[in-house]
């Protein structure tokens, strides 16, 4: 270094160097540390294959009112129900205003006569009762979760228990009248 | 000691030399003709348009026997094609998915996560329509080859007459790049072999050297995002460096050693 | 014990379990030769490369197959749709190739410097030691992606061990689980390849604490005599350690950026056929000197033997060598030996990746048998024969004369 010809005065220079040297190194290490860590964390993420997976179609001709149907949808159940004109009315008389997660019946459906659901409680994820004839059903009509109690009305609201929102309406469509595309 | 150094980093580079396959001798000729392809060097990247007449080239000529099983259709739209150009290109596809409520096979047309096609069902399907002989599978091809694109392209330009003496099986072709240089697959790129929209010459050398490029980035479709991550990575490591040895200098600098 | 630091917490925890003064004692204060060169950079670096494997490998086997069946898509599905995962693939692949360059040259200037010699002998062996495991690593982890050169390299492999003599072949059938190598096969390697880098990283650890034992050796080949003649580890090695992972993270990106196969072989992107054995099958690069010397011997249990025995003599060196000076630096005659002697193992990892033909049989064997003259007969000769230059009195004493020229 030039100024090492003064030794006092190049100590300090010197400290000061190696100071400027030893925060700017350490901050880059330690920058270069958490953005290597960033693609193995994401590798974790849903893969391209995974993001592309096919969308299903339902056919829903054999399904009658008052039944309902569970179709499998990138991994997980969802409910198609053909409700009754009773359980329609019932949907839409609900007071929205006092409800946990308030969402207006029209809202949640494409046709009033289908209601289609992602069929996992919002609570911890089981699935709940009610597709079947047999089932029960809860106090609402709809869907009743025995892991912990959650009750579901006809438009798949939660109404009582644990969950904090309503069953999730995925994205679909009705690609004729017989015929619904989910995803 | 620095002699010393420099003779283990060449004793590692022969090493790696030395992996590399030799090609079998005996009677056979070996020829390897070496391209410049724009993927090629430090900031190598694939030239989509080309890619795209790669891709007309291998659905006009290639796919009536060679799979691509490991590209998807939704793949297509990382070399340009648009997402309704892709379904469409899947939709002229059956696919059987799953079984009815009866228990039958269902068949529907192709999406765009579904992979290329086959032109055969199975193997047995594929060599009894090609005289025994498998058509293999494309897509990892360049990258399943020593030099695998020059070979590529070299195997696909180099058809000739056999040499005199030479004892040609029946149906086989004679191919000087092919090792053992009899190859079962005839000479299917001429030129005017394909007519492209783009007007791009489709001379039997180019439309070669098209096909080639789309089955480089069938085998490493990761290749542009690699290479420029790795001038990020690069130029970090320059800073990281230089920085840990200018502090090493710094710390080192009073202490005899 | 003298307390870490003024912190309660700190002192709290260390009063229980001494961890803080632990890594106090063996990464700050390990008083550390001052005169050593780049050369010691590679233990650290293997270290480090250690730890990258564990990390790659850890989130590859998040995604991995290891089925007959699935194992090869598996690993395009890596390569193509799993985010970054032809990244975490490259690096994984290359780190291998990586591991083991570190590896070789931290075990050349072990050996041009002596630092197997007494008392080192246990780390020697340890450090061994951890070259085999890592071999065996290597080589299953090799087998996972089900190319055509996992295939065939595990079936040649495997077959090593039939050349023992009454149970040769029951051996070879247990380590395949089959008649063949099979789907139990993989799945055993798999699950191997997995545990062994943990068990590496425990014999790591005996090797740094037989290291933190008996100290660094240098370049000088000469003990540390006191505290003029060391430095603290920290700053001064963790900051030279620092610049050298710089260095060989530059050296080791560059194949993972721009050239993953190179150290590859092509064939491995064919899918595994037991009908089709590969026209040349050759190992990876860092295993052709063995495969040189195990092709040397025109009989199958010779050749296997002679192998093995290559790397199991090594452990022998702290006796073969009889020089009372550790450092080739002041072995004038020897010095030239070594370096013979590493340009033969470098000539014996060429003519492992040749075929099996002449000229190369006839140089395999030289090679060979010179391999074993050096170590056998060589070393042991000179040692005896050699007068070494004179050793400085002290690292301090030879680090001033030094600075003085």
């Amino acid at each position: 270094m030039a100024d090492t010809a003064n030794p006092a005065h190049g100590a300090t220079d010197g400290e000061t160097r190696r100071d400027f040297l030893l925060y700017a190194s350490s901050a880059v290490g330690v920058v270069g540390a958490g953005l290597a860590l960033w693609p193995f964390i994401h590798s974790m993420n849903p893969a391209a294959d995974t993001l592309a997976l096919a969308s299903t179609e339902v056919d829903l001709s054999p399904v009658a009112e008052g039944q309902a149907i569970t179709v499998m949808w990138r991994g997980k159940p969802v409910f198609v129900r053909h409700r009754t004109a009773d359980e329609i009315s019932a949907a839409r008389a609900v007071d929205v205003a006092g409800l946990r997660d308030p969402q207006k019946d029209e809202d949640r459906v494409k046709k009033p006569e289908w209601l289609v659901t992602v069929g996992v409680c919002t609570h911890l994820g089981c699935i709940p009762l009610g597709q079947k004839a047999a089932d029960p059903r809860g106090d609402f009509g709809g869907w009743f979760c025995p892991c912990h109690g959650s009750h579901y009305d006809t438009s798949g609201r939660i109404r009582k228990g644990p969950a904090p929102l309503n069953l999730h309406v995925p994205e679909y469509a009705f690609l004729n009248d017989k015929t619904v595309k989910i995803g | 000691m620095r002699k010393f150094l420099i003779a283990a980093f060449a004793a590692v580079g022969f090493s790696a030399i030395a992996s590399a396959p030799v090609m079998a001798s005996g009677g056979t000729e070996t020829l390897l003709e070496k391209q410049a392809w724009t993927w090629q060097g430090v900031f190598g990247h694939y030239d989509k348009p080309q890619l795209r007449r790669g891709l007309q080239v291998y659905r006009e000529v290639c796919a009536a026997c060679h799979s691509l099983n490991l590209v998807r259709y939704r793949n297509l739209m990382e070399i340009g094609l648009t997402e309704e150009e892709v379904k469409a290109y899947a939709a002229q596809f059956e696919y059987q998915d799953g079984f009815d409520d009866a228990g039958e096979p269902k068949i529907r047309p192709g999406l765009p996560a579904d992979a290329l096609k086959a032109p055969f069902p199975n193997e047995k399907a594929a060599r009894a329509a090609n005289g025994g002989a498998l058509p293999p599978d494309l897509s990892l091809m360049a990258k399943a080859r020593p030099n695998g694109p020059d070979y590529l392209y070299t195997l696909l330009t180099a058809y000739r007459d056999p040499p005199a003496g030479f004892h040609l099986m029946d149906g086989m072709s004679y191919n000087p790049a092919f090792p053992g240089n009899q190859i079962g697959m005839p000479q299917m790129i001429f030129d005017e072999t394909v007519t492209y929209a783009d007007g791009a010459s489709n001379e039997r050398h180019a439309i070669s050297r098209d096909v080639v490029a789309f089955l480089n980035w069938a085998a490493e479709p990761e290749l542009e995002a690699r290479k420029s991550l790795g001038l990020k990575v690069m130029l970090f490591l320059a800073v990281f460096t230089a920085l840990f040895y200018a502090l090493k200098r710094q710390i080192w600098k009073r202490v005899e050693h | 014990m003298s307390s870490v630091s003024n912190n309660k917490i700190i002192k709290w925890v260390d009063d229980r379990l001494p961890i803080i003064s632990m890594m106090q004692h063996s990464a700050v204060e390990y008083p550390t030769p001052k005169n050593l060169s780049y050369w010691w950079n590679f233990g650290s670096l293997a270290g480090l490369v250690l730890v990258i494997m564990i990390l790659s490998g850890l989130f590859l086997a998040m995604n991995y197959a290891a089925n007959t069946g699935l194992a090869f898509l598996s690993v395009e599905r890596i390569m193509r749709d799993v985010n970054y995962g032809w990244l975490i693939r490259y690096i994984h692949a290359n780190g291998a190739s990586m591991f083991f360059i570190v590896v070789y040259l931290h075990i050349v200037r072990g050996f041009y410097y002596g630092s197997y010699k007494p008392p080192r002998e246990i780390l020697w062996w340890l450090g061994l030691i951890i070259m085999l495991v890592m071999m065996g690593t290597a080589f299953m982890g090799y087998v996972l992606p089900w190319g055509q050169m996992s295939f065939w390299g595990a079936t040649v492999i495997t077959n090593l061990f039939s050349a023992i003599p009454l149970v040769g072949e029951h051996i070879v059938t247990w380590l395949w689980g089959g008649f063949s190598v099979d789907n139990p096969t993989l799945n055993r390697f798999f699950a191997l390849h997995f545990l062994l880098p943990f068990v590496l990283v425990g014999i790591v650890v005996l090797h740094v604490w037989a290291l933190h034992t008996v100290k660094s050796n240098n370049p000088l080949g000469i003990d540390m005599k006191g505290p003029q003649d060391s430095l603290p580890f920290h700053p001064y090695y963790t900051v030279k350690d620092l610049f050298g992972v710089g260095v060989f993270m530059m050296f080791f990106m560059a194949f993972v950026f721009w050239a993953p196969n190179f150290l590859g072989h092509p064939d491995n992107y064919i899918p595994a056929n037991p009908m089709v054995t590969p026209a040349h099958i050759v190992p990876e690069w860092y295993f052709l000197p063995f495969y040189a010397i195990l092709r040397a011997v025109p009989d199958k249990l010779g050749g296997v033997l002679l192998m093995f025995g290559a790397i199991v003599i090594l452990a022998a060196m702290p006796w073969l060598d009889t020089s009372k000076v550790r450092s080739c630096t002041f072995r004038p005659i020897y010095k030239w030996f070594v370096m013979l002697f590493i340009a033969d193992c470098v000539l014996l990892g060429y003519i492992g990746g040749k075929p099996a033909e002449e000229p190369y049989i006839l140089i395999g064997q030289f090679a060979t048998a010179w391999y074993f003259i050096h170590l056998l007969i060589v070393t042991p000769l000179v040692g005896w024969l050699e007068k070494p230059r004179p050793l400085p009195e002290s690292i301090s004493a030879a680090v001033t004369k030094k600075e003085a020229v």
